[in-house]
């Protein structure tokens, strides 16, 4: 059984719910970036998603471009990322997933990146615009040690979802609403949809990312899956402090806080 | 040469070329999609009214020029001119924008957003939403806002609204990722009419149909007048749309079919947009094609003096009849365009798109080998008022 699938599952036992906080790479800071996925781990994050930054990203809003400019602009490449990994590794065990769009990973090498991915210690990979359909081409067999997580959409009927619940491994990761990250959720979420995942979803764990800001945004998903993805906001409170980072700790903690019963 | 040519396959490929990279909120509305637009194919009624407006609105067909001054300037083959130029709005782009507005109305649409880099698929696209009174939403990189103002000027006076995009390079790459963006966002009530042979499947296939009016009309031309196809095709590819509506129809035949992409101010990397030239296999903007990146695979800034050139992506079934050798591609410089320009100018008294000056200029390199009995044809894909400030300095 996956690391991630089995994190999340010891969560749920418990009567909670999982938290999985999305960075991106080597941002804000190159040099503390180890230190930063680390204390957010300790403030209450059960997974980390790294993103691996892009000059093109078609799935984000403007506050994840905005990093991943910075930490384009700053070097960080796949590489790198994979150092941050081996390094976070030395000192904690929890699931790490990289998040990353397609063209770069093909540029380094699709069987290198499976590779490499392994031996850093990454548990999972979701890459937004290699869609189901184009997996197998894709990813071909050399990912057979790593979870690959598959998005579904409020666009996706609901015998497409039972189709990528059976491809997908570790979780599935659903976006709450049409749209981008970083989006508000002044969309009110279709109730129907969240019942779909709720009931469709039955091989993996379900966890609700895309415009999950608050407390009080996590409240209106979590009846129906068994953890959320938080990404936009925590990008948004580092661009606008210092480290330690305190603000955002403290705001990892209170998501955290929330989803315990 | 071919016998038999029936691409994209189920999936939307081209060989290894296109498929649909894309976010899974799109897929779905991409079938859809690409339902609705198998089953217009071969509707009567839509296939009426799409050819009632090109003949009505859009003034199609467009003539077939021989260009009897080049032709002798030359002393090769007979050298003619499709003449997309005189199309509606000026350049072949309406062509597709029709199509796709038709599409859109028939699926229930009423908003419509589309990207542009030098204005010319923005017009367009403005135009046929004010025809049929769709919402219309463009969006256009902050640097090319400045460099194209008289079409920005246009679009608005069609009624579009003109988004400014400030993110990344500012430019028509840019412009397209925030269509993207904004599609994801208003899946329902939005049709993106996307410009070029570019994007996921099925806007590789069905912005090809759109445009092989151009190649359809270019075989009954040159039959009735010459009695036979052509020897050759030429013709510029930015996304490559010009080019595959003409090559398409003659895809099977034994003609040789060369596209020129902008070698700008040479073949050193950013300093060009020569896609198919220097390119690399890539997935970006929904399809795998070849695409001009860093060795990181990020996607760096490109260029050419034509702006409508200026694109690090290229059409999937342009990368697929590279690797197959159907197609030839070369590159001309900005200097070799602008050379051309002024030289169809004085010779045939027409003024060139600087587009389509890059196809003008290959006849350089070609014509020298030609005989006086083959026959060249080059896709003139438009008009070059909208680069007369660009032009002026050849002058004054």
């Amino acid at each position: 059984m996956s690391v991630i699938k089995n994190q999340i599952k010891a969560i749920n036992d418990k009567g909670d719910k999982a938290l999985s906080i999305f960075l991106t790479s080597g941002f804000p800071n190159k040099k503390n970036f180890t230190e930063l996925a680390l204390n957010i781990f300790n403030a209450g994050a059960d997974i980390l998603e790294i993103g691996i930054p892009f000059s093109d990203p078609i799935a984000d809003g403007s506050v994840i471009q905005k990093s991943s400019q910075l930490a384009l602009k700053n070097g960080i490449n796949i590489s790198a990322t994979f150092e941050y990994v081996q390094e976070i590794r030395k000192f904690s065990a929890k699931p790490i997933l990289l998040m990353g769009y397609a063209n770069p990973i093909l540029a380094y090498g699709i069987e290198r990146f499976a590779k490499d991915s392994y031996y850093s210690g990454v548990n999972g990979l979701i890459i937004p615009d290699i869609p189901v359909n184009e997996q197998k081409v894709f990813y071909k067999n050399h990912f057979n040690n790593l979870d690959i997580i598959s998005l579904i959409a409020p666009t996706t009927p609901v015998n497409r979802i039972e189709m990528i619940d059976e491809k997908s491994s570790g979780f599935v990761y659903c976006v709450s609403i049409n749209g981008i990250t970083g989006i508000n959720f002044d969309k009110e979420i279709n109730e129907n949809y969240l019942k779909t995942i709720k009931n469709t979803i039955t091989k993996n764990k379900t966890l609700v990312g895309f415009g999950i800001s608050s407390p009080n945004d996590a409240k209106k998903v979590l009846p129906y899956c068994d953890g959320i993805i938080v990404g936009s906001v925590i990008i948004k409170s580092l661009l606008k402090e210092k480290p330690p980072y305190q603000k955002t700790l403290n705001l990892v903690s209170e998501l955290k806080n929330s989803l315990i019963n | 040469m071919l016998k038999y040519y029936k691409f994209p396959d189920v999936k939307g490929y081209f060989g290894k070329y296109g498929g649909k990279f894309v976010p899974e909120t799109l897929i779905s509305p991409l079938m859809e999609l690409e339902e609705y637009y198998k089953k217009l194919k071969t509707n009567i009624s839509f296939l009426k009214e799409l050819e009632k407006l090109n003949t009505e609105y859009s003034g199609r067909p467009t003539p077939l020029t021989f260009a009897s001054n080049l032709t002798k300037h030359y002393k090769g083959g007979k050298i003619y001119l499709k003449r997309e130029d005189l199309c509606h709005t000026g350049a072949h782009k309406i062509n597709n924008a029709i199509g796709q507005i038709l599409v859109a109305k028939r699926m229930g649409k009423d908003r419509i957003i589309a990207e542009t880099g030098a204005g010319q698929h923005g017009v367009a696209v403005a135009t046929v939403c004010a025809k049929f009174r769709l919402h219309c939403l463009i969006f256009m990189g902050e640097e090319d806002v400045k460099r194209q103002r008289p079409n920005v000027l246009r679009m608005k006076m069609l009624g579009a609204e003109v988004i400014e995009v400030t993110s990344g390079t500012k430019t028509l790459k840019d412009a397209a990722n925030e269509a993207i963006r904004d599609w994801v966002s208003n899946i329902e009530n939005t049709h993106y009419i996307i410009g070029s042979v570019v994007g996921p499947h099925p806007y590789p296939m069905m912005v090809r149909d759109f445009q092989s009016i151009i190649g359809i009309e270019t075989k009954k031309q040159i039959n009735k007048t010459e009695g036979k196809n052509p020897d050759k095709i030429i013709a510029c590819v930015g996304g490559g749309s010009n080019a595959i509506g003409i090559f398409y129809p003659f895809i099977e035949d034994d003609v040789e079919l060369i596209g020129v992409e902008a070698a700008g101010k040479g073949l050193e990397f950013k300093e060009n947009c020569a896609t198919l030239t220097l390119g690399k296999d890539g997935i970006f903007h929904g399809m795998r094609s070849y695409l001009l990146q860093n060795e990181f695979g990020q996607v760096e800034e490109v260029y050419s003096i034509s702006a409508g050139l200026d694109y690090p992506g290229v059409g999937p079934e342009h990368s697929y009849l590279k690797d197959e050798k159907i197609v030839s591609y070369f590159s001309v410089t900005d200097e070799e365009a602008l050379e051309a320009a002024k030289m169809l100018s004085k010779a045939e008294g027409i003024i060139p798109a600087l587009e389509s000056a890059h196809a003008i200029a290959y006849l350089e390199y070609i014509m020298p080998k030609t005989k006086k009995d083959e026959i060249i044809i080059l896709n003139l894909s438009g008009r070059g008022d909208k680069d007369m400030e660009t032009y002026k300095n050849l002058f004054v």
